[in-house]
């Protein structure tokens, strides 16, 4: 239930970000188009619907925080980490329901207090979702929605890290103590590692951006001064601030900002790599070797965190010392598609809508990946750093990426989570337009940013950027295209809901515990029975009765492929 | 539609690649004496990275295409070498790719950063505020006078806060709008936010540094072709973000030494 809520919230926030993303999208490839309906958002932002420049930087800190805290973190993570965690590993429910429930219902009063925003004050605050200091603490003296906007922010976000701590307890508390009989850590299926090790991640970078929003606040409301250095002098007035450090806040909001986008993207490759095998009818290479490169990716993750900084100036020799680690993580996220793709050598590959987001997944995690080459050399990222490139790269690897498994995890587990399945024809129909469409968007920003266009404009003034606008244009229309596409995806989710085709147990032939229980899993989700587990998770590609593969929970003995103790 | 699909990720590698080999889209010349070891990294770079990804494209598309929607009857094999070769190959090609990127895109960096300026290096202070770049050159006596924060205001045009009724220092500073810098000859710029955060960013240079309110940090470059170009705001700043430029004027030290009297002369 908890799981349902988390996606439902996600979903309502995913298309709310996308709709930001359109206002701005038609804003940058025709400054002076009239929005229509846009008026209606705000007092003063858009008069006559036009965006205004500080509109325009409005809506795109909410586009971003949107969609990296209340989509990419709350769906992949919380929503079937909550719903599927527990039945993977055989549990009844989370060790703590209480706490489980708290966590979803504070993240949504998070999400409330966000939106909140739009309509109280001045708007919401326009400095982005990094909200680098000291734009975030001097006050509405720096531009619209800085005063009572960023405090919403840091409120709204400060309020996710609570949840988010809840959660992650609970996933932590689950994988190691509620795990049935039989089931070994390594028996368990690749997206209940993922979860877990996710959940490590957000344990320890959550706790660290909760503080770091409180002292935000506090220079706001108690006039300290953390974030804020002396002789500051905004519109001539010489600000009642001294003595803070505006770094201080980059290096906290990265130390968690990094770990963060592999909170957004290690689910996906968890619930990938469990989709593939699944349609693949075999097992991957190694599911020991997927296991430690995302441990391998979570531990690095904290130790790159300054290649956000490197013409920060903070020290330039910590520069190379951030890049090293950096170039270095390249090595686990290899492994892990070089896996995924020779996996692929001799399976029978089955194609769905599910296999089919998930094989786009691998494809955009590559083409993401590899602009990540660029970005953590700090000499080029003098020429990169604040571009278009960067904007390409996080959208592919971490956005689109990630978006690609949560549709993937949508089209795999929707029959076990509502009993119905979801018509296979609209979901190809959704991939196609959303695979190409994707990649029409987010290929040309890594041109733009080459050639050395500035993110974060809201329209292109200078002489150098005039010739790249048609490349803005393109851009803008293939999103508008790609992001209709999605209503496809909407339509479909809500149709099948109710007038869907009633789900077996076990549409796709799968071996673990959620495809051995009801269809939807009852409360208790094994309705008061304890499933043993007898084999590892994925026995693929093997003679039994049932056909080619056994399931966890059966006690039959086939001759089966090794067995990762 | 396996086939489709594995046709459809062939296509869009190689379309995705064709502007980056014909240059379509590529940073304007560089006019800096350190600018050529970033654009040799940046090509190396390139190289192995475009590799990496066509590669990895086409081997996906390639067991797409052999290995989806085979009959009940086909056998499933696995990849001869197993797991095993491919952890090896991955950490034998990345990492030698990390170590030469690693140790090669050093020197690109230490060029800029890691290297103090020379000592008849010309210095210019350059002031970002909301929305706007002020420079300062220190006068015939070659020393900035000290800023009065509180004296700042766009009113009376003391954008610096300068107090050159007191100040003996000040008294021959000339402040501009617009930076001129002569050409082949070193700037050491002294980088000061007078608000919040701000970046300068000149692409032909190659130089993109952070403004750090309450930090003031340092850059040295040497600009080697004569000409006018864009300094832009790179780190958001707020509404006027978007609009936030200067000139760079790079002159002939001739040209150069008349037009720094005429803004003498206005002060």
């Amino acid at each position: 239930m908890i799981g349902k809520q988390y996606y439902a919230l996600a979903l309502v926030a995913a298309l709310s970000g996308m709709l930001l993303s359109w206002f701005m999208r038609i804003h940058l490839a025709w400054t002076n188009a009239a929005i229509p309906g846009l008026q209606l958002l705000s007092k003063t932002g858009a008069p006559g619907g036009v965006m205004t420049p500080d509109f325009y930087l409005q809506l795109m800190t909410m586009h971003g925080t949107i969609m990296v805290f209340f989509v990419l973190t709350t769906a992949p993570f919380a929503a079937f980490g909550n719903f599927f965690l527990p039945i993977q590993v055989g549990a009844e429910d989370m060790p703590f329901p209480r706490i489980n429930m708290s966590s979803f219902w504070v993240t949504f009063l998070a999400f409330v207090v966000l939106m909140s925003s739009f309509i109280l004050g001045d708007g919401p605050t326009l400095g982005g979702w990094t909200q680098y200091a000291p734009l975030n603490s001097v006050g509405s003296v720096a531009g619209p929605g800085q005063g009572l906007g960023v405090v919403l922010w840091m409120t709204s976000i400060a309020l996710f890290c609570v949840g988010q701590l809840l959660g992650s307890l609970n996933f932590i508390t689950t994988t190691l103590d509620l795990r049935v009989k039989g089931m070994s850590l390594m028996r368990l299926p690749l997206s209940a590692w993922a979860w877990f090790i996710t959940s490590c991640m957000g344990l320890t970078a959550f706790a660290v951006l909760l503080p770091a929003c409180i002292l935000v606040i506090l220079d706001h409301v108690a006039g300290t001064s953390f974030f804020v250095p002396s002789n500051s002098v905004i519109n001539d007035q010489l600000q009642p601030h001294s003595g803070g450090s505006t770094l201080l806040w980059q290096h906290l909001f990265w130390f968690f900002g990094h770990p963060e986008v592999y909170i957004a993207i290690v689910p996906g490759i968890g619930i990938v790599s469990h989709i593939l095998i699944t349609n693949m009818r075999k097992q991957m290479l190694s599911q020991r070797v997927l296991i430690y490169c995302m441990g391998a990716l979570a531990v690095l993750s904290y130790m790159v965190y300054g290649h956000h900084m490197f013409v920060s100036g903070m020290n330039p020799v910590s520069a190379l010392a951030f890049s090293f680690p950096t170039l270095v993580i390249t090595i686990p996220a290899t492994i892990i598609v070089l896996i995924w793709v020779f996996s692929l050598y001799g399976s029978k590959l089955r194609i769905n809508s599910a296999s089919l987001f998930a094989l786009g997944f691998v494809s955009m995690f590559v083409s993401g990946g590899v602009s990540g080459f660029f970005l953590a050399q700090p000499s080029i990222d003098i020429m990169l750093h604040a571009t278009y490139f960067v904007v390409g790269h996080f959208h592919m690897v971490m956005g689109v990426a990630a978006m690609f498994g949560i549709f993937a995890a949508t089209y795999f587990w929707f029959p076990k989570m509502s009993g119905r399945m979801m018509n296979e024809t609209l979901g190809k129909i959704h991939f196609w337009l959303s695979f190409v469409g994707t990649y029409c968007v987010f290929m040309p920003f890594h041109y733009l940013g080459m050639a050395g266009n500035i993110r974060r404009y809201s329209s292109f003034p200078d002489d150098f950027l005039q010739p790249l606008i048609p490349v803005h244009r393109w851009i803008t229309v293939a999103a508008l295209i790609t992001g209709a596409a999605q209503l496809i995806f909407v339509y479909n989710l809500i149709h099948s809901r109710f007038r869907g085709k009633p789900a077996p147990d076990n549409p796709w032939e799968a071996t673990s515990l959620e495809w051995s229980t009801a269809t939807p899993p009852p409360w208790d989700n094994f309705g008061g029975k304890h499933p043993v587990v007898y084999h590892d998770p994925y026995q693929y590609g093997v003679r039994s009765s049932v056909g080619d593969y056994v399931m966890q929970a059966s006690p039959e003995q086939v001759k089966t492929e090794h067995e990762e103790k | 539609m396996a086939k489709f699909f594995a046709i459809t990720i062939l296509v869009i590698a190689i379309l995705s690649a064709i502007p980056i080999l014909r240059h379509t889209w590529v940073a304007p010349e560089d006019i800096s004496t350190h600018g050529h070891l970033i654009d040799e990294q940046m090509s190396e770079t390139m190289a192995e990275a475009g590799i990496a990804f066509l590669a990895a494209q086409f081997i996906l598309a390639l067991f797409i295409w052999q290995f989806s929607s085979r009959g009940p009857d086909a056998k499933i094999k696995s990849f001869p070498g197993g797991a095993k070769a491919l952890v090896i190959a991955a950490l034998l090609l990345v990492g030698a790719e990390v170590l030469a990127l690693g140790v090669f895109g050093v020197k690109a960096w230490a060029n800029v950063y890691l290297t103090p300026p020379s000592a008849n290096a010309m210095p210019i202070q350059v002031q970002a505020g909301q929305f706007a770049f002020y420079f300062r050159y220190p006068g015939p006596d070659g020393t900035f006078g000290p800023l009065h924060p509180e004296l700042i205001s766009e009113g009376t045009q003391n954008f610096f806060g300068l107090d050159t009724e007191h100040d003996a220092d000040s008294k021959d500073d000339v402040v501009t709008a617009e930076m001129a810098i002569p050409v082949n000859k070193e700037i050491h710029l002294l980088m000061h936010a007078k608000d919040v955060g701000h970046s300068f960013f000149v692409r032909e240079l190659r130089v993109q540094q952070d403004f750090v309110p309450g930090l003031d940090v340092s850059l040295h470059f040497t600009a080697t072709k004569v000409g006018k170009y864009e300094i832009v705001c790179t780190q958001l700043c707020g509404l006027g973000h978007y609009n936030m430029k200067a000139y760079l004027n790079v002159l002939s030290q001739d040209d150069f030494n008349d037009w720094l009297k005429k803004e003498a002369a206005m002060q």
